[in-house]
């Protein structure tokens, strides 16, 4: 066990660079705790003994991977939580988070969760990250929307030509985004040409892929999945009302409240946000796919 | 618990009320797996009657392919399907992916295989002296063959419920190859099972739950008319 550990620090750090060293705690830090920036001490009291930490986040920082570099970094500042991701969209995040079945979330959907910390299910809730939402569509494009720096132009040309949109209609930040893009565009997409796809971001993008449909997703997510995606490019991109803004939330009814705020002083700590997240994707995309949020 | 009950009060209440997308997709399963079921045994009964009638060389190893399609799981089945169909795969060309029609060749490697196993089963149970005595009297090859497939239909009709039952119930393949689309609440390619998995994902659990609720009254009916089929059956068989 503590071998495998040693073993994949060394592979995570020689991956991605020195600073994780110190970020992640490899040096020979393995079991001390204290999490990097965050300055808590839970990590001693729990030595040998383990707590479940539910962590309910978004299918992009799943399918993105950021997740597999996330976890076991946090992991190793806190040997004593065993952290059980489930990816779901933000809707059945902060769903799981109402009913106490989630410690903590990460999730993208803002006016939601200003809802859900309204109605007293939240107890803390802290700017991760944002990442870009890109419209990507066929290569031969039959909108003609490349190049548009406006995206309410872009789908009200979508809208027009009635190509084939896919959206992914199931209670996620993609989508309420996607559904706020159309209001300030002041369209209601209706029609043949607009089919659901009720499943996650990956799914979606590869149903867009095989149809040669349009679709909204977040960068993070078509990067990773790419070469999965032939003759699916990126069309538009660019403008701010295209950001996509993560929040971590401590949830009110969590059954490990110790866990929940030890994650989230440890995400929202400048090492982790410039360290682990700022620069997770640059070595394999040549750009990041999250920006750590301002502060 | 009070969100299990509610859903389960709001399922009950979209069931008798007739929600429209509830009754489309629930439509769209059934059409899909029966069809599966119907193409799985107009190939199985006849695969595993043969199977179960003849040694060959190589039995063996068709037997056992056939018990690993008894377990096939279908996510594998799903994404063998979907490479085929998908646009860069062989038969991207008839563009069937995320249409009924890839739904039914999905489901239609599941349900095939269980229904040529139990056939071939059953078949091999029916004693070989009534096609030896059949023979005798002077029955044709068909005629016999007839003869020890009727003597084998309580199995065989066990087999296709089985295979309707393992078609109509997963959800791995007909999601991947189905997309679960719709079209401004019209269903287009959603079964009861992926839009299970859709809405639950949504935390929309009352609908979900309307799904769950109508697969379990399917798999009552299908078992309470399976075991009346057998019973009578049997009766009729034992009193000729």
């Amino acid at each position: 066990m503590r071998r495998l550990g040693v073993l994949s620090c060394l592979l995570v750090s020689v991956g991605l660079g020195p600073w994780l060293v110190f970020a992640t705690g490899c040096n020979g830090r393995m079991d001390s705790a204290g999490g990097p920036g965050g300055g808590t001490a839970a990590g001693e009291s729990g030595a040998g003994k383990t707590s479940d930490l539910v962590v309910a986040s978004t299918t992009s920082t799943q399918d993105s991977g950021l997740f597999d570099v996330l976890i076991p970094a946090f992991n190793r500042a806190f040997p004593q939580y065993l952290v059980k991701v489930v990816a779901v969209g933000s809707g059945e995040a902060l769903k799981l988070g109402e009913t106490g079945d989630a410690d903590v979330l990460l999730v993208h959907s803002p006016q939601a969760e200003e809802v859900f910390m309204a109605n007293g299910f939240g107890a803390d809730r802290q700017p991760v990250m944002y990442n870009d939402f890109v419209i990507v569509g066929p290569e031969s494009d039959s909108a003609g929307i490349r190049g548009l720096t406006d995206p309410g132009a872009a789908l009200a040309r979508i809208a027009g030509q009635r190509a084939l949109f896919f959206t992914r209609n199931d209670a996620s930040g993609t989508y309420s985004k996607e559904q706020a893009l159309w209001r300030q565009a002041g369209l209601t997409p209706t029609g043949d040409w607009y089919r659901s796809t009720g499943q996650g971001m990956g799914e979606t993008l590869t149903i867009a892929a095989q149809k040669g449909g349009y679709t909204l997703s977040d960068r993070a997510t078509f990067l990773a999945k790419r070469k999965a995606l032939s003759g699916l490019v990126i069309l538009v991109v660019g403008a701010e009302e295209l950001r996509n803004y993560y929040h971590v939330i401590t949830v009110n009814q969590a059954r490990n409240p110790q866990g929940a705020r030890d994650f989230l002083t440890w995400i929202t700590s400048p090492i982790v946000r410039h360290g682990l997240i700022g620069t997770f994707g640059v070595e394999k995309y040549g750009e990041p796919l999250f920006i750590p949020a301002a502060g | 618990m009070s969100v299990f009950w509610e859903a389960l009060k709001e399922a009950v209440l979209l069931l008798v009320h007739g929600d429209r997308y509830v009754y489309e997709v629930m439509w769209m399963s059934i059409k899909v797996a029966g069809s599966a079921t119907l193409i799985g045994m107009v190939v199985g009964v006849p695969l595993g009657t043969w199977l179960a009638l003849r040694r060959f060389w190589g039995w063996a190893a068709a037997a056992t392919v056939l018990n690993v399609g008894l377990t096939l799981p279908p996510v594998v089945v799903g994404l063998f399907v979907f490479l085929l169909l998908s646009r860069q795969g062989p038969l991207g060309g008839l563009d069937l992916l995320y249409t009924p029609g890839a739904m039914i060749i999905a489901q239609f490697f599941i349900a095939a295989p269980v229904i040529a196993a139990i056939t071939m089963g059953g078949v091999a149970s029916v004693p070989k002296d009534v096609r030896l005595q059949a023979m005798g009297l002077g029955a044709s090859r068909w005629q016999s063959l007839w003869l020890v497939l009727r003597e084998a239909r309580v199995t065989l009709i066990s087999g296709v419920v089985a295979g309707f039952g393992a078609a109509i119930s997963e959800v791995g393949a007909v999601m991947m190859v189905g997309g679960n689309l719709s079209v401004a609440g019209h269903n287009l390619t959603g079964t009861m099972t992926t839009a299970t998995m859709a809405l639950v994902r949504q935390g929309e659990y009352a609908i979900a739950m309307a799904f769950g609720l109508i697969l379990l009254i399917l798999a009552f009916v299908i078992t309470y008319l399976l075991t009346r089929t057998q019973q009578g059956l049997r009766r009729r068989w034992l009193q000729p």
